[in-house]
């Protein structure tokens, strides 16, 4: 039987699931307001991306990996995903001085807003994608594509994880601002996103495992399997260049795993961090 | 409903104050041995409950902890001592319209910050026209915040606020806002509270509107508490604590330590008490002090005020009164008086030699008097007013 507090605590509970949807629709109508094509801008972007990759290496570097731009977007949203919800929630809690300083709510909404914000984006962005690969790459529809979920999934607990973590250090210590914006660049080329796996694998062999201790290849080389198809790549002479690490599933999913255990590790330390520091976050703004 | 509504015991809230604060790793790294920090004490053992239905007023001089306490209740700040338990939901006024976004419509201000008071989107959409209404906005709500004038975004941040249904309100120096008409329409609101017996708990300088609208008074002062009863009682105290009341017994130093006996306007040439003076004019001004023989040195000092209160100048002779039991008299003397006029008086108070504690404090209503032709109070300048011809304003 539910109590009058139960239902209290779940109206409250609904009512700051409204606050967090309230917070990313302001961020996305302030971003907007003023530009005449508005949400295209941000649709624009991968497109472009796509074309010119497809152009450099379809076109002019011809040798590399087939149809590179697909391989390489493929990887790239969900990258941008995970660095723009980072950055944009660092910079949440400080970015919003005035309000915590003179409003009780749960500032636990407002990196989860910059998440919000970014993954919204992702969406589209991935909606793009997939129209442009009806024209372009047919072959990207089919069974693989429901990996797609587990690496999103990894994906949203990884970046929400960084961003309770980065948030709530951020007061403490502005540096965690710039120490990241420079971490994220050394993580972006650390990331096989417009490399191939299968090449780290070649050459590291039985130190593989560190670069996959990094959730983000994981949810990278997870994104390339659902879409992209080429497993490897023909070289006239010699044995064929490998492009994806592995052809099944195993690899994936096993990677995957450990990817989710860790994201879900760093949530909690980001959530014990994030609640230790809150009590603070009023004094040190 | 038998438990308070507000229930604070021992609470304590410190700030470090560091002489050089490390914001970043590397200053931290290198503070870490040198730092030199100073507690300061913002709120000490504070004990207060406030009962379903009250309205309390806190009152005290500047710094003395009235914010500070507000957001420690507000559950902004967390107290380093004691324990803070509000029932019910709280809404607190501590600045209209914060968290207002510039780009932002009036209308998506209104949703967006209501959902941050905790609003439902339902109880918004119920409420929008009411908050509208009372902000006296309709044919501007869905510009742009950042093209309003100041006036119209606290009207519209208090609409908000004002239509959140709390149970406990928490209200910081926010009711003198706008124009007359609209401060006198948040009183109103505030009275509609009281009439629909919420809690009410609001800082406030205005000590004529405690005594209106409070059931209880509190008086802070450096931290801590001095007072808590009747209004009234409340704000003579202040005023006693002030300088401000003209009652020698109202004074602190009602253990009579070390009293303020007189104070006399007097013609340094004559040596008579003397009234009416001239901009210029030598002036002195003599405080009779007694003391019984374990008083301490004092200082003293001495605020010439001016209409309402308002302080035009202080004067301050640090340790000037020596320890013991003797009657002592400190003469101020100005050897011009500034280029003010009106009608002024005089607030002494006697503080400890080195410490912060007041011994004790009166006022001495309408002692100086120099005359002009202007309003009260008002400092003199040199000007000229001259008819300019059309041609010439408009070049």
């Amino acid at each position: 039987m539910a109590s009058a507090a139960d239902a209290r605590a779940l109206a409250q509970t609904r009512v700051r699931w409204e606050l967090l949807a309230n917070l990313v629709r302001k961020d996305l109508k302030v971003k907007y307001k003023n530009s005449a094509l508005g949400f295209a801008w941000s649709l624009v972007n991968p497109l472009l991306y796509l074309a010119v990759f497809s152009i450099v290496f379809g076109g002019f570097l011809r040798g590399g990996i087939p149809k590179f731009g697909v391989y390489l977007m493929s990887g790239l949203l969900v990258w941008n995903f995970f660095a723009t919800g980072t950055m944009g929630a660092t910079g949440a809690v400080t970015g919003s001085a005035n309000l915590v300083k003179k409003v009780r709510f749960p500032r636990i909404v407002l990196p989860l807003a910059s998440v919000g914000f970014a993954a919204v984006h992702f969406v589209l962005q991935l909606g793009v994608l997939f129209a442009v690969l009806l024209v372009i790459y047919r072959s990207a529809f089919g069974p693989q594509l429901w990996l797609l979920l587990p690496a999103l999934a990894v994906a949203v607990a990884f970046t929400v994880g960084m961003s309770l973590l980065a948030s709530s250090l951020n007061v403490r210590f502005r540096d965690v601002e710039h120490l990241l914006e420079v971490a994220l660049l050394a993580w972006f080329w650390l990331t096989p996103i417009v490399y191939p796996l299968a090449l780290v694998r070649d050459k590291l062999r039985g130190l593989f495992w560190i670069f996959m201790a990094n959730p983000m290849t994981t949810v990278v080389a997870s994104m390339q399997r659902a879409v992209y198809r080429y497993e490897w790549r023909p070289v006239k002479t010699g044995p064929p260049v490998h492009v994806l690490a592995a052809g099944g599933y195993a690899f994936y999913l096993r990677w995957l795993g450990v990817a989710g255990a860790v994201s879900l590790v760093l949530i909690a330390v980001g959530l014990v961090t994030f609640r230790r520091l809150e009590a603070d976050f009023a004094e040190e703004l | 409903m038998g438990a308070a509504a507000i229930t604070a015991v021992g609470v304590g809230k410190r700030f470090q104050l560091h002489h050089k604060r490390a914001t970043s790793l590397k200053e931290r790294l290198l503070l870490a041995r040198t730092s030199s920090s100073e507690d300061f004490w913002a709120l000490r053992d504070v004990k207060l409950e406030v009962g379903h239905g009250e309205t309390v007023g806190l009152i005290g001089p500047n710094g003395s902890g009235k914010s500070t306490l507000l957001k420690v209740l507000a559950g902004i700040l967390a107290p380093n001592t004691g324990t803070v338990e509000v029932r019910g939901r709280i809404a607190s006024l501590l600045e209209l319209g914060a968290g207002f976004s510039g780009e932002l419509t009036g209308r998506e201000n209104v949703y967006l910050n209501a959902s941050i008071l905790g609003l439902s989107r339902r109880d918004i959409d119920r409420q929008f026209d009411s908050i509208v209404d009372f902000a006296e906005l309709e044919p501007f709500i869905d510009n742009q915040v950042k093209h309003y004038s100041s006036g119209m975004y606290v009207r519209l941040g208090f609409a908000v606020a004002a239509h959140v249904d709390p149970d406990v309100l928490l209200v910081d120096e926010v009711l003198a806002v706008g124009d007359e008409a609209f401060a006198a329409k948040c009183l109103a609101k505030v009275a509609e509270f009281q009439a629909q017996g919420r809690t009410i708990l609001f800082v406030t300088h205005g000590l004529d509107q405690v005594s209106q609208v409070c059931d209880r008074a509190v008086v802070l002062n450096q931290g801590r508490m001095l007072f808590d009863g009747e209004p009234a009682d409340a704000v003579s105290k202040l005023r006693a604590f002030l300088g401000t009341s003209e009652d020698p017994a109202a004074g602190l130093g009602s253990d009579g330590l070390l009293e303020i006996v007189d104070a006399r306007v007097v013609n340094p040439a004559t040596g008579a008490e003397q009234l009416d003076f001239d901009v210029g004019d030598k002036l002195a001004i003599d405080i009779s002090v007694r003391g019984r023989d374990e008083a301490p040195a004092a200082d003293v000092r001495l605020v010439v005020t001016g209409p309402a209160d308002y302080p035009m100048f202080l004067m301050e002779a640090p340790g000037v009164v020596p320890a013991g039991g003797e009657a002592h008299t400190v003469r101020f003397f100005l050897p011009a008086f500034p280029y003010l006029q009106g009608l002024f008086s005089l607030s002494v108070a006697l503080i400890r030699a080195g410490a912060k504690e007041v011994l004790d404090a009166r006022r001495f209503s309408e002692r100086i008097r120099v005359y002009g032709p202007a309003t009260h109070g008002f400092q003199l300048v040199d000007f000229e007013a001259e008819l300019l011809g059309e041609s010439e304003e408009r070049s």
